[in-house]
C-alpha cells in the first residue's frame, strides 16, 4: 500500500505536466467514446437491440418496389412462422424538410405484437386500432415536437398525394409509446395502414416490407429461404434476412463509417501514445537518482519497475475514465445535437468497457519501456549521475 | 528589440534538436488535427462538387407537386405533353428514375444503384455527357451505359458485361463521363425499354427541360400553378441538387469540425505540455539572458515563435498526408435520392490553407502561456537552478 502512495506523490511532483497529460488523454477518450457511439448508432436500426427472432421480407430487386399486402397470408403459412405484419415508407414532411423522422403506415395490433419491446398503454393501442386517422408517436418524437395526445398532426405527403389530389395528411395523435428503458428512442411515427391505403391516390394494396417472427431463431435462415422460394417466380419476388442483417446491410449503404471512425481514432491514439510516452520518459529521466536511492534502501528491481509502470497505467486510466465520464455526462447534449441527422446516439456499456480496456493497454504500452529502464538501473551509475 | 527576438529565437532553435523527442509531440499532435480536419472537409467538398456540377441554371426538373426527389415523383404522358409544348422549353426529356439492388465492389453488399431511363433529348439537354468507352445504347434494346462513378463502385457494370435487373438481362455497351457530376453514379437506358421492363408503362418520374433562359423558370412555375390540369413543380436543376447535397454536406462538415475541435483541445494540451517543459529545461539559460539585459518581450516572442514553427511543420505534414493520402480517393454514400453517389475527395488549395491556419492558431495558443511564464521567471531564483 505504501507503493500506491509513492506512485501518487510522483504524479503530484510536476502538477502542471500531470494535469496536462491527463487532460490530453481525457480528450482522446472522450472522442473515442463519441465516435464509437456514432459508429454503433449507424450500424443499428431504430429499434435498439434487433430482435433475434425477427426476419424482414423486402422486395428482391429494389427497395422502391412495393410488395402486395396479400403476401402476408402466404408468409403466415410457412412452417416456423409465428406472426407476420407489414410496414411501409411514407416519406412525408412535418412542417419543414429538416424535421426528419420515419413515418410508417402499419397494422396497429400486428405491429405492436411483432415489437414487444415497444411499450404502449392498452387503452392507447385500442384507440389507435379504433381511430381511422389515428397515429402514435414515440415518446422522444412527442417531446421533440411538443405533441400531446389529442393533437392533430399535419404531414405533407411528398410521395403519396391523397385521392382528391391534396397532399395534406392529418393524423390524430392517440397514443405515445416508448422503447425499453435502456434502448434509444425508437423515433418512428406510426399510423393506420387501412386509412392510408384507402386515402392514397395510387399504390393500393402495396406495402414496403413484412416483419416476421419465427418460433426458433436457430431455424431463421431455413425459414427465410422457404419464404423467398415461395415467391421466387412471381413478379414480386422477395429477399428475406434477419432484422439484424438487413439493418446492417442498409447501414453499409452510407459507406464505411467504421473505417472512417477507426482511421480518425488511429490518428488520435498515435498522438496520445507519443505524448504520454514522452511524458513518462521525461518523468523517469528526472527521477533516476531517486530510483537509485529506492534501490539502495532495498526496493527490488521488480518493485521499482512496477512503480514506474503503475504510474503510467494510473495516468492513462485516470485520463481515460475521466474522458469516458465527460462523454457520458454530456451524452444528452451531444445526442440531442446529432439526433436530427443520424438519430440518437447512446454510450453503451460495451463502449465504456472497451474504452477502459484501451486506456489500461495504453498505459502498459507507454509505461513498459521506462519501467524496463528503471528495473535495469544500476545503483552506482544512477547515483553518479547526480553529480553530473 | 527585433534584433533581440531574432537572437534568442535563433538560440532556442539551435538547441531544438536536443529537445526533439518532446517537440515531436507538437508536430504530430497538430499534424493529426490538421490531417483529420482537411481529410473530412475534403470529403464534404468532393460530395458537394459532384452534386453541384450536375446542376445548371438553364436546366430544370419538373416533378409531381410536392415531390422533393425524383425517386418519389411521378407524372403521366398528358402532363409531359403539356410541358413539352411550351415555347420556353427548348428541349425536354421524360425520365424514369429507379434504384436497384446491385452488389458494391468494396464489400459485396447490395446497395442502391440509380437507373435512369432517358429520351434522346436528354443528351442534348446535358451536353457534358460524353461516351468515353464503347458506344451509346440503342433505343428499343436492353442496353445501358454506365457512368464512371457507377463503374468504380458497383460490380458488373463495366463495358461489355451484362447485368440482371428484375428478370431481364441488360448489356452494358459503354461508359460515360459527365464532368465529375452525380450523373456519373448512374446507369442510363432507353426510356421506353426501361418503362416496359420495370412495369412503368407510360409513366415517368420527372422531366428534364432546357429553358430558353434561366429567367423563364418563374414564369413556368406560375403557369403550372395556374393550370388546373397540372399538379407539377418546376425546380432549377442547380437548386435541386443543392437541396439534395446540403444536408449531407453540412453533416460531414459538422462532423469534421466537431472531431477536429476535440482533437485540437488535446493537441493544445500536448503543445502546452511540450512548451512548458521546453521553458523549464531552459530556465537557467533564459534567466541568464534576462540578467544580461534581454527584455521580457523577446523571450516571449522566441518561445511563441518556436511553438509556431513546430505547429507550422505539423500542419504542413498533416495537410500533406491529407493531400497525398486522400485527394482523388473515390468513395460513395447514400445521396439525397436514396441512391449511391460516388464522389472523389477534393483536397483543394483553400482547404490546405485552412488547415495551416488552424495549425498556426493552435501553435499560438500552445506557445503563448508557456512564453509568458518564461518571461516572468524571477531571475535570481531561476539562476540558482530552481
Amino acid at each position: 500500500m505504501k507503493a500506491i502512495g509513492l506512485v501518487w506523490s510522483n504524479l503530484g511532483r510536476k502538477q502542471v505536466r500531470t494535469i496536462l497529460t491527463v487532460m490530453s488523454v481525457l480528450v482522446a477518450f472522450m472522442l473515442f467514446t463519441y465516435l464509437r457511439a456514432v459508429a454503433v448508432a449507424f450500424s443499428s436500426g431504430g429499434f435498439g437491440e434487433a430482435g433475434i427472432d425477427r426476419l424482414v421480407v423486402s422486395p428482391k430487386y429494389s427497395i422502391i418496389d412495393p410488395l402486395p399486402v396479400n403476401h402476408q397470408q402466404q408468409i403466415a403459412t410457412v412452417a416456423g412462422v409465428e406472426a407476420v405484419t407489414h410496414a411501409d415508407w411514407f416519406g412525408g414532411i412535418y412542417q419543414e424538410p429538416r424535421n426528419f423522422f420515419p413515418k410508417f403506415p402499419v397494422d396497429p395490433d400486428g405491429y405492436f405484437a411483432l415489437y414487444p419491446e415497444l411499450v404502449i398503454p392498452p387503452e392507447q393501442l385500442a384507440a389507435f386500432r379504433d381511430t381511422r386517422t389515428g397515429a402514435v408517436a414515440s415518446a422522444g418524437l412527442a417531446e421533440r415536437y411538443g405533441w400531446s395526445i389529442g393533437d392533430r398532426i399535419p404531414i405533407e405527403g411528398d410521395i403519396y398525394p391523397k385521392r382528391d389530389g391534396s397532399r395534406l395528411w392529418e393524423f390524430d395523435l392517440v397514443g405515445i409509446y416508448r422503447g425499453q428503458p435502456d434502448d434509444p428512442d425508437p423515433g418512428v411515427f406510426l399510423f393506420q395502414y387501412d386509412y392510408f391505403d384507402e386515402a392514397r391516390q395510387f399504390g393500393h394494396g402495396g406495402v414496403g416490407w413484412f416483419i416476421v417472427r419465427v418460433g426458433d431463431p436457430d431455424r431463421a435462415a431455413e425459414i427465410a429461404s422457404a419464404i423467398d422460394a415461395m415467391f421466387e417466380n412471381s413478379i414480386n419476388a422477395t429477399r428475406t434476412a434477419t432484422e439484424d442483417d438487413s439493418q446492417r446491410e442498409f447501414a453499409k449503404q452510407f459507406g464505411n463509417i467504421g473505417l472512417i471512425t477507426t482511421g480518425i481514432l488511429g490518428a488520435v491514439f498515435f498522438t496520445i501514445l507519443l505524448l504520454t510516452a514522452n511524458t513518462m520518459a521525461q518523468a523517469l529521466r528526472e527521477r533516476i537518482p531517486e530510483l537509485a536511492v529506492l534501490k539502495t534502501f532495498g526496493f527490488t528491481d521488480g518493485t521499482v519497475g512496477s512503480l514506474v509502470l503503475a504510474e503510467a497505467i494510473l495516468l492513462c486510466v485516470a485520463g481515460g475514465a475521466l474522458g469516458i465520464g465527460v462523454a457520458v455526462g454530456t451524452q444528452g447534449v451531444i445526442s440531442a445535437a446529432v439526433e436530427q441527422v443520424i438519430g440518437p446516439i447512446e454510450i453503451t456499456l460495451p463502449i465504456v468497457a472497451q474504452g477502459l480496456g484501451l486506456a489500461a493497454g495504453l498505459g502498459v504500452v507507454v509505461g513498459s519501456v521506462p519501467a524496463l529502464t528503471a528495473r535495469r538501473l544500476a545503483i552506482v551509475d544512477a547515483l553518479r549521475e547526480r553529480q553530473a | 528589440m527585433i534584433g533581440q527576438i531574432f537572437q534568442i529565437t535563433l538560440l532556442s532553435l539551435r538547441n531544438l534538436p536536443s529537445r526533439f523527442g518532446s517537440s515531436s509531440v507538437i508536430i504530430v499532435g497538430i499534424g493529426g488535427v490538421v490531417g483529420v480536419l482537411v481529410a473530412i472537409l475534403a470529403m464534404a467538398k468532393g460530395f458537394e462538387a459532384s452534386m453541384s456540377r450536375a446542376g445548371q441554371p438553364d436546366r430544370a426538373i419538373v416533378m409531381r407537386g410536392g415531390s422533393t426527389s425524383e425517386l418519389s415523383s411521378g407524372m403521366g404522358p398528358g402532363e409531359m405533353a403539356v410541358v413539352g409544348s411550351w415555347s420556353e422549353v427548348t428541349a425536354a426529356s421524360g425520365e424514369l428514375y429507379l434504384v436497384a439492388d446491385v452488389p458494391k465492389r468494396s464489400n459485396q453488399s447490395l446497395a442502391n444503384l440509380a437507373i435512369r431511363g432517358v429520351e434522346q433529348p436528354a443528351f442534348e439537354i446535358r451536353p457534358e455527357i460524353s461516351i468515353v468507352e464503347g458506344r451509346p445504347f440503342e433505343t428499343g434494346r436492353t442496353e445501358m451505359i454506365a457512368g464512371r462513378g457507377a463503374v468504380a463502385e458497383f460490380e458488373g457494370v463495366e463495358t461489355g458485361s451484362t447485368i440482371e435487373l428484375r428478370n431481364s438481362t441488360w448489356t452494358i455497351v459503354g461508359m460515360f463521363e459527365a464532368d465529375g457530376s452525380v450523373y456519373e453514379s448512374e446507369v442510363w437506358a432507353d426510356l421506353a425499354t426501361a418503362q416496359s421492363i420495370f412495369r412503368r408503362e407510360g409513366g415517368v418520374s420527372s422531366m428534364r427541360v432546357r429553358l430558353a433562359s434561366p429567367d423563364v423558370a418563374d414564369v413556368l412555375s406560375q403557369r403550372m400553378e395556374d393550370d388546373p390540369r397540372l399538379d407539377l413543380t418546376l425546380t432549377g436543376e442547380d437548386e435541386y441538387f443543392r437541396n439534395q447535397s446540403q444536408q449531407l454536406t453540412v453533416l460531414i462538415e459538422s462532423f469534421g469540425y466537431g472531431v477536429a475541435a476535440i482533437m485540437a483541445v488535446g493537441a493544445i494540451f500536448a503543445a502546452l505540455n511540450t512548451m512548458y517543459t521546453a521553458v523549464s529545461t531552459r530556465t537557467v539559460e533564459i534567466a541568464t539572458l534576462r540578467a544580461l539585459g534581454f527584455g521580457g518581450m523577446p523571450v516571449v516572442a522566441s518561445v511563441v515563435l518556436e511553438a509556431l514553427l513546430l505547429a507550422l511543420l505539423g500542419g504542413a505534414i498533416g495537410a500533406a498526408v491529407a493531400y497525398f493520402g486522400f485527394n482523388g480517393w473515390t468513395v460513395s454514400t447514400l445521396g439525397g435520392s436514396f441512391s449511391q453517389v460516388a464522389f472523389d475527395f477534393a483536397v483543394t488549395p483553400d482547404l490546405l490553407v485552412f488547415g495551416i491556419v488552424w495549425a498556426v492558431g493552435l501553435g499560438l495558443i500552445g506557445g503563448l502561456f508557456p512564453a509568458v511564464r518564461a518571461a516572468r521567471l524571477p531571475i535570481t531564483t531561476a539562476l540558482r537552478g530552481e
